[in-house]
C-alpha cells in the first residue's frame, strides 16, 4: 500500500464509521481508542476526519495491553509498559478501537479486557488499517481498510508520518531465518 | 536494567538506569490505580508470599494491595521471633514455605542480612520489606518517586534525613537512592544517633536542625524509639522534639515556602512532627503511602517475570 | 620399628638456638639426639627426606576449644587433637568453657585422659579463673594445678570485676600460673555483632567499638602492674590494646599477648564481601584494616609473643542463621600455618619470627616444654612444605567443624609432618628408608 491507497482508506473508514454512527443514531456517543503503539497516530488521524464528518471533535484515548499480555512468561524480558491515557467515561459509549495491523487477534483480545474495565461500554466497532489474516481467536475486525495476503514468515508494518517516517508506507518484509 | 537482579535486597546494588526503571513502570502502575477498576492481569497465577518477622501493618498492607491489584496471590505468614525460640530458624520457614512454590517471597527481618541469608537459598525471587538496620529498599524507592513526581528532575536538589539515623533502614536506602538519581543529601540529628562512616553514603553531617534544612529541597522525619533500653542515645523524647522535631513555627520559619516534607510512617506525633506540620501545605505524607502501593507493583512486576526473563535481559 | 628417625635435608629454622639451615635432626626413642649438618645414618634407621621442607620445633597453639566435656557435637579432644596435628601443632592448650567448666580436678582429668587415649597433640587443660566462670569466686587454683592446668581463664567472658581480677591475679601468684584474658567491656559491646565502623554502618549491624577491648586491657594492666601476676592478653584485636601493651612492656610490665591468624589477615570489608556470611563472625570481631596492621607491626616487633589460633568449632545449628543470632568463632588450626605463611611472603613477618611465634613464643609464654629442639628433650617437630598449594575444603577438615572464612581459597603452605614425642602422628607417605 502506497501513500495514497493509505489516505484513501483512511478517508473511507471515517466515512464508513460516520455514516453508521448516524444510522444508529450513536454519532453523540463515539469515541475512538488507539492501541499502543501502532494504532495510536492512526486514531489520531481518523479523529481529525471524523471530527470534519460530524461537526463534533469525538474523544480520543490510547491503551497500552502490556499488563494485559498472556504472554508473559514466554516472552522473556518483561515487556515494557507504556502509558495507558482513558481520561473519559467509557460508559455507554461506541468506542472505536483502532488498531493498525491485524494479524491473531491476542493484542485486541488484551485490549478490549482493558477497555471494560475501564466502564462498560455500549458497544465496540475494530477498526483497523490492515487485516492479514491468520487469527488465532475469534476476533473479527468491523472495519477495514485493506486486506492482504501474506506468509507466515512475512512481517506487516505501517509506518506513518507522524511517527516519523518520510511518507506512509505498509512495508512487508521476509523474517530471515 | 533490575530484571538482571533476582532479588531487590538493597538499593546500594542498584546503578541509577535500575531505579529510573522501576520509577518509570511506577508511573503506569499508579495510572491503574485510578482507574474505577484496580486490577490488571498481568500476574495472573503467581504468588507473592510475605513474610513478615517484625509487626508491620502498613507496608504488609502495601504489598498485598500491589499484589492483587496485579491479580498475583497474595500469602500473608506473620512471625514473632520467639518461633525461632520454638526451635524453628529462619531457614527451615523459608524452606517450608518454598514447598507452596511461591514466585516472590517478600521479608521482613529484625536481622541485617536475613534477606541476603534466604535469598541464597531458594528459587524464587526475594524482595527485603526491611531487614534490622541494613535497608528498605521499596520504602527508599517509593520516596524518590514522591520526590520525582513533585520536584521533577532530582539533580542538584538537597534532601535533608532527621532523626536517628543509625538505627534507620529507611535512612541508609532513601541515601542511595537520592545519590543515584543526583540528589545532595544531609543527615541531622543528635551525635549519638549518627553512624560512623555514613558520609560515605554521601550526605554532609548537621547536628544543628535550622543549619541542616536551611534552603532544602525536601525534609525527611524519621520515627525515633521512645527509649532503647540499656543503651540510650537521648534524655528522652521532649529534648529531642525541642532540638530536633518540626513544629509549624520551625516550618514557617526555617523551611522555604517549597519545602516538601516526608515521614515514613508511622508518625510518633509531638515527637518528630507536630500534627499541623504532619498535615499541613508542605506535607507529602499521604502520597508517599499511595506511591508506596505503585513503587511495589512495579517491583513485583519486574521480579516476577524469573530467571529466565533475568537471563534474557542479560543477553 | 627402629628407634631411629633421621630428617634430613630440611631447612632446620629453631629461632631459640639460632639455627637457620640444612640440618639433619635426628631422633633416638622420641628423645631430640643430634641437630647436625652432617650425620651418617646407619642402615637400620627410619628416614624421612625433608628436602624443600622447613623442620621447626613443634607448633603450640595457647588458644583452643575442643568442646568436651558437654558439646562433643561440635568437637572432641580427639577431633580437635587430630585437627592440631594435621595443622602442624604438637601441643594445644584447651580452654575451659566447656559444659561443665573446667573449674575443678574431675573436668581437667577428662581432658586429659581423652588427649592420651587420642595419642596425638598434647593437650594441656587450662583452668577457669571463677568458679563455675561466674566471675564471682575464685576456683581452686591449687587444685586445677595439681590436676594439670598450665594457665587460667573464663575465656568467651571477660572478668568484670576489677576486684576480682586483682585477687585472682594475686592468688595464682602462689601456683605461677598465668592468666590468659578476654578482654572486653560488655555495656560497650552491648548486642554489637561485629566491629564498629564505617562497615557495620553501611551494613546496617550493631558495632563493638575497639574501646571495648582497649578499656578492659588498660584495666588489666593496671591490675598487673599492682599485684605483679602474670597477665596474658588473649585475641589481641585492636590497635589501641596494641599501644597500651607496647606501653606497658616498654616500662619493664611483665605481660604478654597473643594474637590469632584471622586478626593479622582478615578485616571488617571482607565480612561485607562475604555477604554477611557467619563463617566471618568472631569474637573479638575482624576489625578495621588500620587494627590489622597495628596487630602484624606488634607480632613483628614482639609486642605481641605468640600466634594462638582460638580455634572455635561449631556446627551448622549455631551457624546457619542470621548474622546476629549465630555463634561467633572460627576453626584455625588446620589453616594457620598458610594464612601465617602469607604474612611472611608479604613481608610482615621474618621465617624466623614466624616460627617463633609458633613454637618458641608460646612455649615461655605459660611456661611449656619445647619450643626448642633441645638434646635430651622430647622431640616435638614440625615439618612444613612453605610452597605447597592446596585448596580449602572443609568438607575434608580432620575437625568436625566446618566454620572457616577461607572456604574454597587457595593457599599456599601446608604441614607435611607432625612429630610428638617422637612418633609420626601426622604425615604424608610413609617415612622412607
Amino acid at each position: 500500500m502506497k501513500a495514497v491507497d493509505i489516505e484513501r482508506a483512511v478517508a473511507r473508514l471515517a466515512a464508513e464509521v460516520a455514516d453508521r454512527a448516524r444510522a444508529e443514531g450513536s454519532e453523540r456517543g463515539l469515541a475512538i481508542v488507539g492501541i499502543r503503539r501502532g494504532g495510536v497516530h492512526l486514531a489520531g488521524r481518523l479523529r481529525k476526519r471524523l471530527a470534519k464528518l460530524l461537526d463534533h471533535e469525538p474523544p480520543l484515548g490510547t491503551v497500552d495491553i502490556a499488563l494485559y499480555r498472556d504472554d508473559l512468561d514466554e516472552k522473556g524480558a518483561v515487556p515494557v509498559v507504556g502509558p495507558t491515557d482513558v481520561r473519559f467515561p467509557v460508559d455507554g459509549k461506541t468506542i472505536v478501537l483502532v488498531d493498525d495491523v491485524l494479524y491473531t487477534g491476542r493484542t485486541v483480545r488484551a485490549a478490549l479486557d482493558e477497555l471494560v474495565d475501564f466502564g462498560r461500554p455500549r458497544r465496540v466497532w475494530l477498526l483497523v488499517l490492515v487485516d492479514r489474516g491468520g487469527r488465532e481467536l475469534p476476533i473479527a475486525p468491523d472495519f477495514v481498510g485493506e486486506r492482504l495476503s501474506v506468509l507466515p514468515q512475512e512481517d506487516v508494518q505501517v509506518r506513518l508520518t507522524e511517527g516519523g517516517a518520510a511518507e506512509d508506507q505498509v512495508i512487508v518484509t521476509r523474517r530471515t531465518p | 536494567m533490575i530484571g538482571r537482579h533476582r532479588h531487590c535486597l538493597g538499593l546500594a546494588d542498584y546503578s541509577p538506569e535500575d531505579i529510573v526503571e522501576v520509577l518509570d513502570l511506577a508511573v503506569s502502575m499508579k495510572e491503574v490505580l485510578k482507574r474505577p477498576i484496580k486490577k490488571v492481569p498481568s500476574l495472573r497465577g503467581k504468588s507473592v508470599v510475605n513474610l513478615f518477622f517484625e509487626a508491620s501493618t502498613r507496608t504488609r498492607s502495601s504489598f498485598e494491595v500491589a499484589a492483587k491489584v496485579l491479580s498475583a496471590d497474595s500469602l500473608n505468614w506473620t512471625a514473632s521471633t520467639s518461633s525461632v525460640s520454638k526451635g524453628e530458624t529462619l531457614i527451615d520457614t523459608v524452606k517450608n514455605l518454598e514447598a507452596m512454590r511461591p514466585d516472590v517471597l517478600v521479608i521482613r527481618h529484625s536481622a541485617g542480612g536475613a534477606p541476603a541469608l534466604v535469598a541464597q537459598r531458594v528459587d524464587c525471587s526475594v524482595i527485603s520489606a526491611g531487614d534490622g538496620s541494613h535497608e528498605h529498599p521499596s520504602q527508599g524507592l517509593l520516596d524518590c518517586f514522591t520526590l520525582r513526581e513533585k520536584l521533577g528532575s532530582l539533580v542538584g536538589r538537597t534532601v535533608t534525613i532527621v532523626g536517628d539515623i543509625t538505627h534507620s533502614r529507611v535512612a541508609r536506602s532513601d541515601l542511595y537512592g537520592l545519590a543515584r538519581l543526583g540528589a545532595r543529601t544531609r543527615v541531622c540529628g543528635p551525635p549519638t544517633m549518627i553512624p560512623p562512616g555514613i558520609e560515605a553514603l554521601g550526605p554532609t553531617v548537621h547536628t544543628d536542625l535550622k543549619e541542616a534544612v536551611a534552603g532544602v529541597d525536601a525534609v525527611i522525619m524519621l520515627r525515633i524509639q521512645h527509649e532503647r533500653i540499656g543503651d540510650p542515645l537521648i534524655p528522652g523524647t521532649r529534648e529531642y522534639s525541642r532540638l530536633w522535631g518540626l513544629n509549624a513555627r520551625k516550618a514557617e520559619e526555617w523551611l522555604s515556602p517549597t519545602c516538601l516534607i516526608m515521614h515514613p510512617g508511622p508518625i510518633n506525633r509531638g515527637v518528630e512532627l507536630e500534627p499541623e506540620v504532619a498535615d499541613g501545605p508542605r506535607s507529602v505524607i499521604l502520597d508517599q503511602v499511595e506511591n508506596g502501593v505503585a513503587v511495589r507493583m512495579a517491583l513485583l512486576y519486574l521480579l516476577a517475570g524469573g530467571p529466565e526473563a533475568a537471563n534474557e535481559a542479560k543477553a | 620399628m627402629s628407634s631411629l628417625l633421621f630428617i634430613e635435608g630440611g631447612r632446620v629454622i629453631d629461632p631459640g638456638a639460632g639455627i637457620d639451615g640444612t640440618r639433619t635432626v635426628v631422633i633416638r626413642d622420641g628423645i631430640v639426639a643430634e641437630v647436625a649438618e652432617h650425620v651418617e645414618r646407619p642402615r637400620e634407621a627410619r628416614a624421612i627426606d625433608a628436602r624443600g621442607k622447613w623442620v621447626t620445633p613443634g607448633f603450640i597453639d595457647l588458644h583452643v576449644h575442643l568442646r568436651e566435656p558437654g558439646q562433643e557435637y561440635k568437637e572432641t579432644v580427639a577431633t580437635g587433637a587430630a585437627a592440631a596435628v594435621a595443622g602442624g601443632f604438637t601441643a594445644v592448650c584447651a580452654m575451659p568453657n566447656t559444659r561443665p567448666v573446667n573449674d575443678n580436678a574431675s573436668v581437667t582429668a577428662l581432658v586429659a585422659s581423652r588427649a592420651a587415649e587420642a595419642g596425638l597433640a598434647r593437650v594441656y587443660p587450662v583452668g577457669c579463673i571463677s568458679k563455675g566462670s561466674a566471675g564471682e569466686e575464685l576456683a581452686e587454683y591449687g587444685e586445677l594445678k595439681e590436676a594439670g592446668c598450665v594457665a587460667l581463664s573464663d575465656d568467651g567472658k571477660p572478668v568484670p570485676s576489677a576486684a576480682l581480677m586483682r585477687r585472682a591475679l594475686e592468688y595464682a601468684r602462689a601456683f605461677g600460673l598465668p592468666l590468659t584474658v578476654h578482654e572486653e567491656d560488655l555495656s560497650l559491646v552491648g548486642k554489637g555483632v561485629m566491629h564498629e565502623g564505617a562497615v557495620s554502618t553501611r551494613l546496617g549491624l550493631t558495632g563493638i567499638p575497639g574501646a571495648a577491648e582497649e578499656v578492659m586491657v588498660l584495666r588489666d594492666l593496671a591490675l598487673a602492674e599492682l599485684t605483679g601476676g602474670r597477665l596474658h592478653i588473649a585475641h589481641l584485636s585492636t590497635r589501641g590494646a596494641v599501644r597500651a601493651v607496647r606501653e606497658a612492656k616498654g616500662r619493664g610490665l611483665k605481660v604478654t599477648a597473643e594474637v590469632t591468624p584471622h586478626h593479622l589477615s582478615l578485616c571488617d570489608e571482607d565480612l561485607a564481601l562475604s555477604g554477611y556470611s557467619t563463617d566471618f563472625k568472631v569474637n573479638p570481631p575482624l576489625r578495621a584494616l588500620e587494627d590489622v596492621h597495628a596487630c602484624r607491626e606488634a607480632l613483628s616487633d614482639g609486642t605481641i609473643d605468640a600466634i594462638a589460633t582460638d580455634h572455635a568449632p561449631h556446627s551448622l545449628v549455631e551457624k546457619e542463621l542470621e548474622f546476629d543470632l549465630a555463634a561467633n568463632g572460627i576453626v584455625g588450626l588446620e589453616t594457620a600455618v598458610a594464612v601465617c605463611l602469607d604474612l611472611v611472603r608479604g613481608g610482615v613477618l621474618t621465617e624466623r619470627r614466624f616460627v617463633e611465634a609458633l613454637s618458641a613464643g608460646p612455649a615461655k609464654v605459660f611456661g611449656l616444654p619445647g619450643g626448642r629442639l633441645v638434646r635430651g628433650a622430647p622431640a616435638d617437630l614440625t615439618l612444613l612444605d612453605p610452597a605447597a598449594p592446596w585448596v580449602v575444603e572443609p568438607e575434608r577438615f580432620r575437625s568436625k567443624a566446618r566454620n572457616t572464612p577461607w572456604k574454597g581459597r587457595r593457599l599456599v603452605g601446608r604441614c607435611t609432618h607432625t612429630i610428638v614425642g617422637g612418633r609420626v602422628v601426622h604425615g604424608e607417605g610413609r617415612a622412607d628408608r
